[in-house]
């Protein structure tokens, strides 16, 4: 299937600072892919060259296989959720929702705004101004006023970063959810790799302008291609120069022998978190590690003498 | 509580001893019956008010309301494309608000004089325009009521400036992004996002422009010529020339009600706007 949207070697200079170092991706239609980085990588930069809000330095952005760098923004199909949502505090949730229809010169208006209104969940908050809705119900507001116009692309620039942790999970699988209902393709700008690697198809993991790596959410977190991939997706043991995420750590007062690696550490630190114990080592070579350790098994104090162990087949290997 | 009382004095006496007590005498005379030689005398009387539902002066505080709403309006047209270029510039903010606020470091008295001298017949612009040739005799520039109309857009024009580009430098710079970014022209965006949302500053703006306007009384005098009597200059005569106290009081204190309630009744359907 062609690609709904594509970038092409995407360079952008700000007065001699350059943001984005050349990125190439396409993005299938339908599905819902993350540009995931730490803050500077590039990622928002990167989303505002897609909605036409700046030009690119060089390369391109191809929407439907048509180049669109000097398009202006209200001539591209894409439609942006903006970190603050950008709510127009003059006008009412339907003002808000009706406003891009009406540029766009529909007839069909109040159909579609109670079609909207009906898919993010805001029946009877219609007449309220922004300032009389709650967070998540202005990130519903934000997201029906681009759904309604049915883009070509949905960018979420941090969509989710403004609300409390509760919401934001329940957000997440809502947010999935109803791509996959409408059927647009959501291109998702995050700096949390939870909410990349559990709403994505595929990621892109951005750092310092450039791609670093793009793939399924699994492929990513399992094979991650660099240390700062596999880094930034979770935590990882560097331990004679492989990764061992701490999940796969294990723990035990005896040596173990039958196909795991087994070194000798002592504890120096354990933390009850809930649903798991964060156990942290010192090898005997002089490394640190951490792993989980599942509330079940026997608990470790700080000072036993004890064998950190994993599969070789759960070890990331990068260049 | 102690603290408070010494922090506010100063502001109470001021106010009190010089707002207050002049405010209370004009109040006083506008009762009063006019001496012989100026000044006041009892008994006391409603006649000063009476006088003013004369259709003369009506018809001067109509010409003063709709001279003060012209230059008001005229403000506003000029004051909003220039806020939104300043608020828009990427460099060289502070240089244009200088520019704006430039006329207050000379006298309002030697800058309407300056006008004087452009726009008479022997003025700088009627001088040009008769050597070019581009006339045959002297326009009439001054001493009508385009001239008192020029004054007062020139005197009153960055007082709605700075409280328009206040407003429109607050504004999220991702409303009209966001505006563009669903389809809004940029017409549209102007139109439908950008002056709506600067209604706060248009408010305070027209506030600070049409109180001065409507008691203006040196623009009219000077560039009016005394023919374009509006109701500042009527109060001016009262107490100078026409030696009437009383009357004269009254006029102030008649206008001031007016401007009070104007400016009451628009603040008070902004309010309900904006909460």
């Amino acid at each position: 299937m062609n690609p709904i949207l594509e970038l092409r070697d995407l360079v952008k200079d700000y007065t001699g600072q350059r943001a984005l170092a050349g990125i190439s991706l396409s993005i299938p239609q339908g599905s819902f892919f993350s540009l995931l980085g730490p803050s500077g990588c590039g990622k928002t930069t990167t989303l505002r060259l897609i909605a036409g809000f700046e030009e690119p330095t060089s390369g391109n952005v191809l929407i439907k296989g048509e180049v669109v760098n000097r398009r202006k923004p209200y001539e591209r199909n894409v439609s942006t959720v903006f970190q603050s949502y950008a709510l127009f505090p003059h006008l009412s949730t339907r003002g808000n929702i009706e406003f891009g229809l009406k540029r766009h010169g529909l007839t069909d208006i109040d159909s579609r705004v109670a079609d909207a209104i009906r898919l993010v969940g805001l029946m009877g908050k219609e007449a309220r101004r922004p300032t009389q809705l709650s967070g998540g119900e202005r990130q519903r507001v934000a997201l029906a006023r681009s759904l309604v116009l049915a883009p070509d692309v949905l960018l979420l620039d941090e969509p989710l970063a403004a609300l409390d942790p509760k919401l934001r999970k329940q957000m997440r699988t809502e947010l999935k959810a109803m791509q996959r209902r409408v059927g647009i393709t959501f291109l998702l700008v995050t700096h949390d790799q939870e909410e990349a690697l559990s709403m994505s198809d595929q990621l892109a993991v951005m750092n310092e302008g450039r791609i670093e790596q793009i793939g399924s959410p699994e492929e990513v977190y399992l094979h991650p291609r660099s240390k700062f991939v596999a880094g930034f997706l979770g935590a990882v043991n560097w331990i004679e120069g492989v990764g061992v995420r701490p999940e796969v750590m294990r723990i035990a007062r005896e040596e173990q022998n039958h196909g795991s690696k087994s070194f000798p550490a002592t504890v120096t630190d354990s933390v009850f978190l809930g649903d798991c114990f964060q156990v942290a080592v010192r090898l005997n070579s002089g490394e640190e590690a951490v792993a989980q350790v599942h509330r079940s098994s026997p608990v470790f104090q700080p000072g036993e003498a004890v064998h950190v162990c994993w599969n070789p087949a759960d070890e990331i290997m990068v260049s | 509580m102690k603290l408070r009382f010494w922090f506010v004095l100063p502001t109470w006496v001021w106010m009190t001893g010089l707002f207050g007590a002049p405010f209370a005498i004009v109040l006083a005379y506008s009762f009063l019956t006019r001496g012989y030689y100026g000044g006041v005398i009892p008994p006391w009387t409603v006649e000063n008010y009476q006088r003013l539902f004369d259709p003369l002066y009506l018809t001067i505080l109509l010409r003063s309301f709709l001279m003060a709403f012209a230059a008001t309006g005229l403000c506003l047209l000029l004051a909003f494309p220039a806020a939104l270029f300043i608020s828009r510039s990427p460099k060289h903010k502070n240089l244009y608000l200088q520019v704006v606020m430039l006329p207050f470091w000379t006298s309002f008295l030697v800058r309407t004089y300056a006008w004087l001298f452009l726009l008479r017949d022997t003025g700088l612009i009627n001088t040009t325009l008769l050597k070019l040739r581009m006339i045959h005799g002297p326009l009439p520039l001054l001493y009508n009521d385009g001239a008192v109309l020029l004054g007062l857009v020139y005197a009153y024009l960055p007082f709605m400036v700075l409280p328009i580009y206040a407003t429109l430098e607050r504004l999220d710079p991702s409303l009209p992004e966001a505006a563009a970014d669903l389809g809004a022209r940029p017409w549209a965006t102007l139109l439908r996002v950008i002056v709506p949302l600067s209604r706060p500053g248009v408010v305070a703006g027209a506030v600070l422009v049409f109180i001065p306007c409507l008691g203006a009384y040196l623009t009219p005098d000077l560039l009016g010529g005394g023919r374009t009597v509006l109701v500042g200059n009527l109060v001016q005569t009262q107490f100078t020339t026409g030696r009437d106290w009383p009357f004269g009081s009254a006029v102030s204190m008649f206008l001031m009600l007016l401007v009070l309630l104007v400016v009451w009744g628009f603040l008070r359907r902004e309010s309900e706007l904006f909460t």
